[in-house]
Parts: structure tokens; sequence; C-alpha cells
């Protein structure tokens, strides 16, 4: 069978053999993961068994149940001050990743480049080339707390250019942007007449401030597409279950997409959002303040044994750097799972800019957090042995 | 978040842990949580550190019942009165004024059925203010102040998801 040329225009990823390897060692310590590692809420299981005891089985209506969009509505409403249509500005996505692939699908023609900040979820760059389009990344750096700057961009822009994709709180590193920061993004989104496609999946997520929605900044709302779920919030990640706010004719045009493929969200996820909206914010809340917890075990912690690793301040991750083992991430990370059973993702997986640093998950116990960390210090201190022993 | 307000939810679950972990999971120093917790111990926030144990995994354990009382109130004395006479029996383990067709609920604890029942019959129910009692014997724990008596959950997780 012949594959199509986009899809093998994609490469595989490099870091397929890694992932396999820890996945056969479930007895690793794992800093390694992107989802919570709390169970989700138990009201929110009980609201999915109730569905199913109650035989919601069926298929929705292609956006969503009108009770979940008019909850997401409300709450958007609540925490950012935007108003958004139940009607023809929401649609409900089987979890981010559908969203993003149905808004490059809309709006890319062959060849248009879309914006990309780096280091970034590893599906970005692949939906833009299955979309057709082409993928330009923007590196961002440790220097600047891994922020994406409006210069940055405005050195991309060609005339190809349609839309810029940022992801803050930010996978893999943590990094989070200020209203200045995001404002000076969109004054070059509104000169260039560019969308922003902005994943907000880990807003909740974001400690010491407030998050800022794109779309809540002035003029804004019309030019952003903002994708939000469940998954991290409230733990949802395997119930798929995600949406997209923005405009009546990009919304519509993703509708159109998402009912010839998707058809609709699982019902049994629906109903557990409108669940989550309703009644999760004790929890949601109580899961939250235990990630700032973890937070800052880790940070101090990584600072203390030598790896170098800025206060990020969103998401559940943070982004040490080991440029000064003198190995690349890949070798670091195979050889501290081997040799110390810790799994952590070298930063190259989500980028070229991402190469020299680690992502660490805090999306794990506090047990194993210690844990890894002085098995990460033993692993260090060996390395210095050796480094010591050749110079000898 | 408050600081005091973290510290006890993290005391809260966990009273056996170092004052230099709770310093490093909220980013201050160990003399900030030592004079915080200092302080929240003298003002009687903080009762007393507790370990919540599974009796019914010891042999000889004890037995529990859950005691529903009506009073009659006297002129010039409320609830408090009675239900301070109650609190003081060790054998009482907590009493709680509530709503409904009783008036004080109360947990007793004691080595036997017959014991627990001998000291509701003697010591609660001749009280001069207590009207009716009703013994409901706990069976079995399913949870204990938040905790479950069971093996705990996890999620299933693979190790690298990107």
């Amino acid at each position: 069978m012949r594959i199509s040329d986009v899809v093998r225009s994609v490469p595989p990823s490099g870091i397929r053999r890694f992932f396999d390897l820890a996945n056969q060692l479930p007895e690793a310590i794992s800093l390694g993961v992107g989802e919570p590692d709390f169970v989700t809420p138990w009201h929110i299981r009980e609201a999915c068994i109730h569905a199913l005891e109650t035989g919601h089985t069926s298929y929705t209506t292609n956006q969503g149940l009108p009770e979940l969009r008019h909850e997401i509505a409300k709450a958007f409403c609540r925490d950012y001050s935007v108003d958004y249509d139940p009607d023809d500005e929401i649609l409900v996505t089987t979890g981010v990743s559908e969203g993003i692939d149905l808004v490059v699908r809309s709006i890319l023609n062959r060849g248009d480049e879309v914006i990309i900040a780096e280091p970034c979820y590893v599906s970005y760059k692949p939906t833009v080339l299955f979309a057709g389009g082409s993928p330009v990344t923007v590196a961002t750096d440790l220097k600047n707390d891994f922020r994406v700057t409006a210069d940055q961009i405005k050195e991309k822009i060609t005339e190809k250019t349609r839309a810029i994709m940022i992801n803050y709180p930010n996978n893999p590193t943590g990094a989070t942007m200020g209203k200045k920061d995001l404002e000076e993004i969109a004054d070059v989104a509104i000169d260039y007449d560019l969308l922003i496609i902005s994943d907000e999946i880990y807003d909740k997520l974001t400690y010491d401030g407030k998050h800022i929605s794109f779309s809540s900044l002035n003029g804004m709302k019309e030019n952003t597409i903002v994708f939000n779920g469940f998954s991290k919030s409230h733990a949802m990640t395997g119930l798929r279950i995600g949406y997209a706010l923005g405009n009546s004719e990009i919304i519509g045009a993703m509708t159109k997409i998402h009912q010839y493929t998707m058809l609709c969200s699982p019902i049994t996820s629906q109903m557990a959002a409108i669940d989550a909206l309703r009644n999760g914010d004790v929890e949601m809340e109580k899961m939250v303040r235990e990630y700032d917890r973890r937070r800052h075990l880790i940070i101090s912690g990584l600072n203390k044994i030598g790896l170098d690793c800025f206060w990020g301040k969103g998401a559940f991750y943070v982004f040490p750097s080991i440029v000064g083992t003198g190995m690349t991430s890949g070798e670091f990370a195979e050889r501290l799972l081997l040799e110390k059973g810790v799994a952590v993702v070298p930063g190259d997986v989500f980028g070229d800019s991402g190469a020299g640093f680690l992502r660490c998950s805090y999306a794990a116990s506090r047990d194993d957090i210690k844990e890894a960390l002085l098995r990460m210090e033993e692993f260090l201190a060996s390395m210095k042995r050796v480094v010591q022993y050749n110079v000898a | 978040m408050d600081l005091a307000l973290n510290v006890l939810e993290i005391i809260e679950n966990d009273p056996k842990i170092d004052i230099s972990e709770i310093a490093s999971l909220t980013g201050r120093s160990d003399r900030e949580i030592r004079d915080c917790i200092g302080e929240l111990e003298m003002d009687g926030t903080i009762r007393k550190y507790k370990t919540v144990i599974d009796w019914d995994k010891v042999n000889n354990g004890f037995v529990y019942a859950v005691i529903e009382i009506k009073v009659s109130l006297e002129r010039e004395t409320g609830y408090n009165v009675v239900a301070d006479r109650i609190s003081r029996f060790p054998d009482v383990r907590s009493v709680r004024l509530i709503s409904g067709d009783h008036d004080l609920s109360l947990t007793v604890r004691g080595k036997s059925m017959k014991e627990v029942a001998f000291f509701v019959a003697e010591k609660i129910a001749t009280l001069p203010q207590v009207q009716s009692t009703a013994t409901h014997f706990v069976l079995k724990t399913y949870k204990e102040d938040g905790v479950l008596l069971r093996e705990p959950e996890h999620a299933h997780r693979l190790s690298i998801v990107p």
C-alpha cells in the first residue's frame, strides 16, 4: 500500500525508541509523564457512571451538548470576562489536539505558514504538516525564561504566514507570559492580520499570579482561537474532552470538519465535563495547591544538585539545563533511566531549542520527586568521578 | 496562597513531615515555618497531631458506637452544659450538636459491645438532662477523617507521555 506523501514527509519521532524503552520499565520512577498523577475526582467519575446508567450513550449535536457549551461560556466569562455565544462560538472537541487539527485544516491552504514558538508540544508541527501547511518555528530560550517575543515573531512573518501558535503556560518549559508580552504579540497579529492559535490547556495551573487568556486582550477576541479542556485541570486526560472558542466563521469551519470526521465527542465525557464545570472547583484548586508545593520542591531540589532550572510559573513541568554535563539530552535521559531508574523526557523532543534541557514533570508524588532528586544527584556525582578519573 | 493555610493543609495530611520539607514545599525558610506552626499551636488552631488507625487490623481492637441523644434544656443553660459534661468522659471520642430528630451525636469507644452498652446506660442515660438515647454499633468503618480505610488507588499511566 502506498502511504501519502504528506504522511511520509513527517519524520517519525526520533525519540520513539527511548519512549518504548521507558515504557518497558514500569518500576522506574517517572518524571516523564505529561498528565496528572491524580485520578479523576470521584464526583466526575460518578457523573460518568450516572450517564451510562441512565442510557446516555448516543450521539450528541456536532458542536457538543448545549448544556456543556453553556457551562463553558459561563466559566470563561467568569474567569476572563469574555463572552462567547454557546450557539456558534464554541465547539466541543475530543481533546485539544483534535481542536488544533481542526483549526489548521480550516485556515490553511497548501504552503501557508504557521509560526510556532518552540520548544512546544510534540503535535503542533506534524498537525500543520498534515494540513498541508508549513510550520515556521521561533526558538525561545532560557535567557528570556522561554517566553516568545513579538520581535522574534515579526522576523519570521512572510506573505504566507496565516497564524501564530502559542501555548502558555507551556509544555515543556513551565513558562508563562505576562500581559505586556502578550499585548505586544497581539499588536503584531493585528498589524499583519494573523490568527492567534492559543493552547491554554494549562491555564488553571498557574502559580504566582493569574493566567491571562489571549482572547481577553483588547480587540483580540475576533483574532484568537482559544483551546482548552479538562485533561490537566480536572485530571481527565483519558476522557478526551476539550473545546475551542473563537469567532463564528472559524468555529463554523471547524465544525464542518468535525461533523464529518469525529461527529461528536463522546457523550459520557461531555456529561463528565458538565459536572467538572459545575462542581469541580474545590477539587481542582486542591490539586493546583499540591502542584505548587511540588514545584517548589523540585525546582529548589534541581538547583541544589547543580541542574540549573528557572522558576517556571505554570503547567506541571520544569526544564533544567544539563549543558554543563557535556551530554546530549537524549544521552542524559537514557543513561539516567538505565543506570538510576528515573525517567525524564529529553528537551529536544520538543524542538531543537530544547536541546541541552530535560523536561521533568512534577505530576508525581512528593516521595517520587524526592527519590528521583536523590538518584539524579548520585548520577551526577558518578559522572563527575568518571570525568575526574579520565582527567587523572 | 496564605502561608498558614498552606502549612495547615500540608500537616493535616502528614503531621510527621519535617519542618525543612515544609519549607521547601512552600519556598520559605525553616525559621518562618517553625514560627508559623508555633503560632498556630499557641492560638489553638492546631489542637493535636493525630493518627488515623484502622483498628480492625489489630487483634482485640475497639468497638465503636454512634449514640444519638435527646436532651431537655433547663432555664438559663443551653446545650453547652450537657455537652461539656458528656465530653469529659474519655470513652466519648466525639460530641456534636446536630439538627433533626436528636440533639447530640456522640461516638463512644470501648473494648466490647457490653462495655459500651453499660457505659451508655450508666453514665449517659442517667444524666438528668438526657431524655433518651439511641445506640448504633459500628459494624465496619470505610472512611475515617477523610481517609479511606483500604488500599489507595493510583492513576494507571505510561512511564513517558509527551
